[in-house]
């Protein structure tokens, strides 16, 4: 038995049976990431004695009689941007190579008390900018269907990880899809919740108004369990919200008969890879088959989507990356006076994306360009929130592709920044919106895997879930694992 | 056109540190004076990954300030972030209010030479303060090293911005003062100048008068007290009006005050105006406010400085200086008002308050909360004076001793054995021997000279100790005589 290919759920019952105890599990979920890490790089830092200890604590709790967490015993990744007390958060930058938070997140500190146990940090685009995890300062991960080519991003360490058993179930951010498109990418399951609905104190921020963070699992099952945990109203997040979050779980296995899909027409057209659309109408088809009722309709303003968000977000990025100043903490580039401190600190520190994107921001931001730039994409924004509100009074879901194209080479696109924010043009609308979002596995096209999107009202998590795992059922692709899963050393 | 001609128009920027207990967004203590960056956590230190939260108590506090000064509670209000560099700003930025303050369109009013003079407020708006810096040379660009205390940092702050109402120099510190003692009424800063927590930036600009276009204006840094900002807009007016005069034209600039050389110091200029890059702070969401709990605030303002002037002129009859001076602190007028209590004779509590309470209060230059002295003691002291049970002068003593010490005037009367002779009989002999002792100012007395009767009243005193009831001294001389 491959432990590291079972899903949470089942090791959770293996747990539970006393068939394996925490110390088994994390043991050989540690063996799976040493082996694989040359091939993939997911990692940044991984954190092997401290999980064995844990996993230790977990075993005797439970031999002492104690109820065990949600997730106890559960080997788990989490994203380089999110903050663990005393373990380095890099966010795959030079400027925060050797910083280690005093503090662990609020989603960190759920995780922890229900029982998950941390076996690393992954990799991820520098502070978040990016969709193919080449702009780690580190080195790029690799995606496991195909190492020659990039599991997408920002959060590809965690997709990679979870796609090849490094760990049961990982953590990511989602500014403009950075869960839903690695997720997609890697044939796992991404989901980036509501705004508001996961506390973002302890993550560190790219773009405060779009960032959420979200999980990655094998399956649906796992996915509202984990969503169960990291869920919720947090005090020292003033944009947590405090509706009740309800149990996950109760939506798994509900059928959905007379469920109402709208299929927007603009996220089929030109720039979408024909296997992508295929795989979508594929889809579709098979949602009818369970009962859905399914519509073709549009949405004209999201063509917009990508224009605005690439103002927004870095907009509130050149401002939350000022902090990076070389004053209090991380990277230093020793001057004799302040200005060239911040200059050659900053320069030197951040990668070329990163700069880019502090330069758009701090251009959109001046008082020339403010009302114009600015203040028209809020206003574009406002008219994209509404168009959402127009469908959803007409559906209960959108289906859409999560990514227009499969999985590309790396290198590929490194070249063209433009192409490479195309890559998330499926992507962005539900952030722009602060909708909930999942992207689950819909197929493969010449062995790379194509995923697609579900979007739902604000706090409709429950509704994709729903959906999610009745398409999960009709289909096998959630158990097909990446070659790379069968064992044995794997070559570039 | 000559220096009567112009006119000189001032606006003041006033930074105000909110006495609250915790910071504006998280909840590190705001104490004064702890050891450098023990009161700091994620937030305040701009750790990544930190996010803001509102202290509802500064939301609070810049709400009554609002609706002390007159102004208009927005139902809405936001936050914006302010963007810049500089290291004892940790987020490199500040959250600030731009186009949404909390209030608007308030004013206070001020008494300058006996004419009040309406000075409309623009703006309160709530924001963070920055941390603390200590350089090793004179400033940031000269020393070899620069420490950072971040204790302050994240401390609420409100930033009440004045209309162009200012007229001179005179106006700006009353204008200062009469605020100060608002904001120290409703109890939402201690306003010490000198720990910061009241700070004051000024315009100034000339113009002819009559027009109605402002001139161009300077910004005065760094003046640190009362006496600072007057001296230093004295300099920048004169300064001014000394250019316009000689056909010089104004440069808008930063100027610097410099305490010591007693003048305004142009600050570099920097070819570009700063460009703070505000946008409304993503993190917070926009602050609404309901009328409840602006009405609930309302009902929470004490009687403010000019009401309590108002009354103390109308129910106790005092003249308007007195009511002025008595009202300059809340503590002062809450002592006053507690002695009327006790002994109902405004004016005799008023005359003591006057000159020997605040006499003292300014030799030890301290505040009547931080003294051991009493309404009762006063009122006690008054009594005795009245019942003529002591004299004038030896109340004096005796309230110095009240006043150090905080103990009861009638036990240091009965203690010492002060209470005033007022038994004729007994000053009779006393009389006598003085008269007989000063043959000379008898003779004096008696060729005319009033002021030899006074020397016998004193040589009388001072057998007695001043214990002699000096009333029947006068009475008892002029018999003898």
């Amino acid at each position: 038995m491959k432990l590291w290919d079972l899903s949470g759920h089942r090791l959770r019952n293996l747990l539970d049976q006393g068939e394996l105890s925490a110390q088994e599990l994390v043991e050989a979920f540690l063996t799976r990431q040493q082996n694989t890490e040359p091939a993939l790089h997911a990692f940044v830092t991984t954190t092997g004695p401290q999980a064995l200890a844990a996993a230790k604590e977990i075993d005797n709790a439970r031999a002492r009689g104690e109820k065990p967490g949600a997730l106890a015993g559960i080997p788990m990744a989490l994203k380089d941007n999110i903050c663990t007390a005393g373990i380095k958060t890099t966010c795959s930058s030079k400027m925060l190579a050797n910083y280690v938070p005093p503090y662990d997140a609020t989603v960190v500190k759920s995780l922890r008390q229900a029982g998950s146990i941390l076996t690393g940090k992954t990799n991820m685009d520098e502070f978040a900018m990016g969709s193919s995890t080449e702009n780690s300062a580190f080195y790029p991960t690799r995606n496991p269907w195909d190492t020659s080519r990039v599991p997408g991003g920002s959060s590809g360490g965690s997709a990679a990880a979870v796609a090849a058993g490094q760990a049961v179930f990982a953590l990511g951010s989602d500014t403009g899809g950075s869960i839903r498109q690695p997720a997609a990418f890697c044939s796992i399951v991404g989901f980036k919740p509501s705004y508001g609905r996961v506390s973002r104190f302890g993550l560190v921020a790219f773009a405060s108004s779009l960032d959420q963070i979200g999980c990655f699992t094998k399956d649906v099952t796992d996915c509202a369990a984990v969503l169960n945990v990291i869920c919720g109203r947090d005090e020292f997040d003033p944009t947590s919200v405090s509706a009740p979050v309800p149990d996950y779980s109760k939506f798994i296995g509900r059928e959905i008969k007379g469920l109402r899909i709208g299929l927007p027409r603009e996220f089929l057209q030109e720039g979408i890879q024909p296997a992508v659309r295929e795989a979508i109408l594929q889809a579709a088809q098979t949602f009818e088959n369970l009962g859905a009722v399914v519509e073709e309709t549009s949405l004209p303003k999201m063509k917009y989507a990508p224009a605005v968000y690439y103002v927004i977000a870095p907009a509130e990025a050149s401002s939350n990356l000022g902090r990076f100043d070389g004053v209090r903490y991380g990277f230093r580039v020793p001057t004799s006076d302040l200005d060239s401190l911040y200059k050659k600190t900053r320069s030197q520190g951040f990668g070329p994306e990163v700069r880019r994107r502090i330069m758009i921001g701090t251009y959109v931001l001046t008082a020339d360009n403010y009302k114009n730039l600015y203040q028209r994409a809020q206003q574009v924004r406002t008219l994209i929130i509404e168009e959402f509100e127009q469908a959803f009074s007409r559906y209960d879901l959108l289906l859409t592709p999560t990514s227009p194209a499969v999985p590309f080479k790396l290198g590929e696109k490194m070249d063209d920044p433009l192409q490479m924010y195309l890559m998330d043009v499926c992507t962005i609308p539900a952030n722009l919106a602060g909708l909930p979002a999942i992207s689950i596995p819909a197929g493969f096209s010449a062995g790379l895997p194509v995923g697609m999107q579900l979007m739902a009202k604000p706090w409709a998590e429950g509704t994709l879930l729903q959906a999610a795992y009745s398409f999960e059922q009709a289909t096998d692709y959630h158990q097909r694992r990446p070659a790379i899963a069968s064992g044995g050393v794997v070559g570039e | 056109m000559n220096n009567n001609e112009l006119e000189t128009i001032i606006g003041l920027e006033v930074h105000v540190e909110l006495s609250t207990e915790s910071k504006a967004f998280c909840r590190c203590s705001t104490k004064f004076g702890a050891p450098p960056n023990t009161q700091v956590c994620p937030v305040c230190l701009g750790l990544p990954g930190g996010l803001p939260v509102l202290n509802k108590k500064a939301l609070e506090y810049a709400i009554l300030a609002g609706l002390a000064l007159n102004c208009q509670i927005a139902p809405s209000s936001r936050f914006d972030r302010k963007n810049y560099f500089y290291p004892d700003m940790p987020n490199a930025y500040q959250i600030s209010q731009a186009d949404h303050p909390v209030a608007r369109n308030g004013y206070i009013d001020v008494n300058v030479n006996g004419h009040t003079r309406r000075i409309r407020i623009n703006r309160v708006h709530l924001e963070e303060d920055a941390g603390k810096m200590i350089h090793s040379g004179d400033d940031i660009v000269a020393a070899s090293s620069s420490l950072v205390d971040l204790n302050r940092a994240g401390v609420p702050l409100i930033e009440i911005v004045s209309e162009p109402d200012i007229r001179s120099p005179e106006e700006a510190r009353q204008y200062l003062t009469q605020l100060k003692t608002i904001l120290e009424y409703i109890g939402v800063s201690d306003c010490k100048m000198e720990e910061g927590s009241l700070r004051c930036d000024a315009n100034l600009s000339i113009r002819p008068r009559g027009s109605t276009e402002l001139g161009v204006k300077t910004e005065i840094k760094n003046m640190n007290s009362f006496r600072a900002v007057f001296r230093g807009l004295s300099f920048e007016e004169k300064r001014q009006r000394r250019a316009l005069l000689s056909g010089q034209r104004i440069r808008q600039e930063t100027r610097h005050w410099d305490e010591a050389q007693g003048l305004t110091v142009g600050m570099r200029t920097k070819e570009e105006v700063d460009d703070y890059r505000y946008f409304p702070e993503p993190n917070l969401p926009p602050v609404v406010i309901d009328s409840g709990w602006i009405k609930k605030i309302k009902a929470s303002l004490p009687e403010l400085p000019s009401a309590k002037i108002r009354r103390f002129i109308d129910d106790y009859d005092l003249p308007g200086y007195d009511a002025e001076v008595l009202t300059s602190s809340r503590p002062l007028a809450d002592f006053f008002d507690e002695c009327v209590q006790l002994f109902p004779d405004p004016k005799a509590v008023s005359n003591w308050i006057m000159s020997e309470v605040l006499r003292l209060l300014n030799v030890e230059g301290k505040e009547i909360q931080a003294t051991p002295l009493k309404p009762k003691h006063v009122a006690k002291l008054l009594q005795l004076m009245q019942t003529g049970t002591i004299s004038g002068r030896i109340a004096k003593d005796v309230f110095e001793e009240t006043f150090h010490h905080g103990r009861d005037p009638e036990q240091i009367v009965n203690e010492r054995g002060l209470v005033q002779i007022s038994d004729a009989a007994e000053l009779d002999s006393l009389v006598t021997q003085v008269v007989a002792e000063n043959p000379n100012a008898v003779e004096d007395y008696r060729q005319g000279k009033d002021k030899a009767l006074a020397f016998l009243v004193g040589q009388v005193m001072k057998v007695t100790r001043g214990k002699a009831n000096p009333q029947l001294v006068n009475k008892l001389l002029k018999e003898k005589l």
